[in-house]
């Protein structure tokens, strides 16, 4: 197997381009009217999540009861919130298979898109998001940016080593258009408006 | 691919490849709604920002940019990377990239592959390297995996299996998956799917694999697009995270994202973003992590004067909804992996003789470059490549004289008017047969409109005074 390097790559492309380009300014563009709060909550509900409003933990607490039950397999990566399957860094991923929800809190959240932002930080182990059947997300109102063009002005995907937009559960529709909630990932996402 | 590569390939014919699906007439009208309800989607998002525009030039300056200096950002890429971790790797060609998945999976006894959805995979022919080398893979996407199950390419970058209906769905889950394929709920089919993929992440000796929709050379991170998930999966369950990556994907800096995934999804299914946006910048502790960049073709493309700026393509697929052509042809009949408007300018970069009826495959009605959020402009080059295929004769002879004897008639005013006048009469009383023949491709699926009993000329003479 012959192994192109590093140099004779680059150096093929480099003796291909064509003469250099200017790089455009991105502006800051206006922000649409509305509060960020409303207008998170119409973006997310479009791409088919939930919100709640939350008063305390307790309302996670007693979400959590009705909808899994007391026998509900819960990991939780949220301070207060116990769950009843431990969640630890250094865990195999794969052990999330068989949960039933996941409680994870997110950074910030996005009017524009109704999105949620996480990095291993708030994860704890990055397939909480995927692999557990249902997601319950704990958001600070007071943490919503207003759009794209904001958070990617954020300096948090610099550091983090993984870091995703989550808006609403997993979706498929490529059967004849028909949208389908659940397709990998989890089933459904709730957000609960909680103040950190 | 490998065969394009080399040339060895015999010209597609892709009036005749569209054939098997025009027959198929309520694929075809349902193909035509739902990809057109796409662009409509499309259309109520781009409207609905009164920057859009703004963004497209935005969207085309920063990849033109990019791509002129391309060099010197793979290098900050590169660098990037490797300082979190990540190990790089160099691919010239399909078959160099398809060694190094191989090479990575086989050296650490791995034997199962899960992926998320790659058009550079599918273009690499991937799959038909490493399946018979012992590699078992696994395709995550819905709709990659209905296509994997039934030996076909993705018909559509964003939608890869828009050509099938429910019921060849479930006819064919029947058959390869064990479902009910009297049963064509597509709950119960994408349900079934999801039961019969999960259990693939959690494998023992499993590796994960992605695409990559933008690389970016500041941090060196990956940024994958998806609905379902899987990416996610992909990369965040197994020890070993692949990610395939071409090099038109770079762009600076992350603040670039803010333009481009604003425009992405809403491009492609008309919805704000994705489902999930994901930044893979290095490994998880304990695992690998490994970017394999791959030329395959495009560096010959970025010194083609007149066609580099194919590559500012982010798959979107918008230019695909949009087009007349590809909505009643289906992806299929372009032939490989990419199809639709960019297809028939991608395709011919690697072997033009293959691909020199795709081209053609256009109304040139410019409706393309118009959706595009890069701002390609599609149907320039595809004028461009009718004229690079014609100078070096890959027209076919039909094609090419019947041309030859439009262009006499167009070319003289007395000519035109003596023939249209006696075609009028001509149209009416010509049996089907002549008309509709073997030499006339356009004629196959159409019927002729009535034909008016003057022609334009004559009434104009008879209607205006004309003065002398």
């Amino acid at each position: 197997m012959t192994m192109t390097t590093r140099e004779t790559f680059l150096a093929k492309i480099r003796a291909a381009q064509p003469a250099a380009r200017p790089r455009p300014d991105v502006p800051l563009f206006d922000t649409p009217p509305g509060e960020r709060l409303e207008r998170f909550r119409t973006a997310l509900a479009a791409m088919g999540g939930t919100v709640v409003e939350g008063e305390s933990l307790d309302t996670v607490r007693a979400l959590l009861a009705e909808r899994f039950g007391a026998d509900g397999k819960v990991a939780s990566a949220v301070p207060g919130i116990e769950g009843n399957r431990a969640l630890a860094a250094d865990m195999s991923p794969a052990l999330l298979q068989d949960v039933d929800a996941g409680v994870v809190r997110a950074r910030f959240g996005v009017a524009e898109t109704g999105s949620v932002w996480f990095s291993e930080d708030e994860y704890i182990v990055n397939s909480i998001g995927y692999l557990v059947q249902h997601l319950v997300v704990l958001l600070d109102p007071a943490q919503i940016v207003d759009g794209l063009q904001d958070v990617y002005r954020r300096d948090d995907f610099k550091a983090a080593r993984y870091a995703v937009l989550v808006t609403g559960p997993s979706a498929t529709a490529d059967i004849e258009g028909v949208l389908i909630r659940g397709a990998q990932g989890v089933r459904s996402l709730t957000v609960v408006l909680l103040a950190a | 691919m490998s065969d394009v590569v080399k040339g060895k390939s015999k010209r597609l014919d892709h009036a005749k490849a569209a054939g098997a699906f025009i027959a198929k007439e309520d694929h075809v009208a349902f193909h035509d709604k739902r990809l057109w309800d796409l662009r409509s989607k499309r259309d109520a998002q781009a409207h609905g920002m009164p920057e859009w525009e703004t963004l497209r030039d935005l969207a085309s300056g920063i990849k033109e940019h990019t791509l002129s200096n391309l060099a010197d950002y793979l290098d900050q890429f590169i660098t990037q990377a490797e300082s979190h971790g990540v190990i790089v790797h160099y691919a010239s060609t399909a078959e160099e990239h398809n060694e190094i998945v191989y090479k990575l999976m086989s050296e650490r006894g791995l034997t199962t592959l899960v992926k998320s959805k790659s058009m550079l995979t599918d273009e690499c022919k991937m799959r038909e390297y490493i399946e018979p080398r012992g590699i078992t893979v696994m395709e995550t996407d819905l709709g990659e995996r209905i296509q994997q199950l039934d030996n076909q390419d993705p018909s559509h970058m964003v939608v890869p299996a828009v050509h099938k209906l429910r019921a060849d769905v479930a006819e064919l889950f029947g058959r390869t998956i064990g479902t009910d394929p009297k049963n064509s709920d597509i709950h119960y089919l994408a349900e079934s799917q999801r039961m019969n993929t999960r259990p693939y992440f959690v494998r023992e000796k499993t590796a994960g694999m992605t695409g990559c929709n933008f690389a970016v050379a500041e941090t060196g991170t990956v940024v994958v697009c998806t609905n379902e998930g899987n990416a996610d999966l992909s990369a965040n369950v197994p020890p070993l995270h692949i990610a395939s990556i071409g090099i038109e994907k770079l762009i600076p800096r992350i603040s670039d994202l803010g333009v481009f995934i604003r425009m992405l999804s809403r491009s492609a299914l008309g919805s704000p973003i994705t489902q999930y946006t994901s930044h893979f910048r290095a490994p998880r502790p304990g695992s690998e992590m490994h970017y394999i960049l791959v030329d395959h073709g495009r560096s010959e493309r970025l010194a083609m004067e007149d066609f580099w700026y194919s590559l500012k393509c982010i798959r979107c697929g918008a230019c695909m909804n949009t087009c007349p052509v590809y909505r009643r042809s289906g992806g299929l009949s372009y032939g490989f992996t990419y199809s639709g408007p960019i297809g028939a300018i991608i395709n011919p970069t690697y072997d033009m003789k293959r691909f020199s009826s795709l081209p053609f495959a256009s109304t040139l009605n410019g409706s393309c470059t118009n959706v595009c959020p890069t701002k390609v402009n599609i149907h320039e080059q595809i004028y461009k490549w009718r004229e690079v295929i014609a100078a070096n004769h890959e027209v076919p002879f039909v094609k090419q004289e019947v041309l030859k004897m439009a262009g006499r008639l167009l070319a003289s005013p007395t000519l035109y008017r003596g023939t249209v006048a006696s075609l009028g009469g001509a149209l009416k009383r010509l049996p089907n047969f002549v008309l509709y023949n073997p030499l006339n491709i356009w004629g196959r699926q159409r019927d002729l409109p009535e034909t008016p009993a003057e022609t334009f000329h004559e009434w104009y003479k008879k209607n205006r005074k004309v003065a002398k």
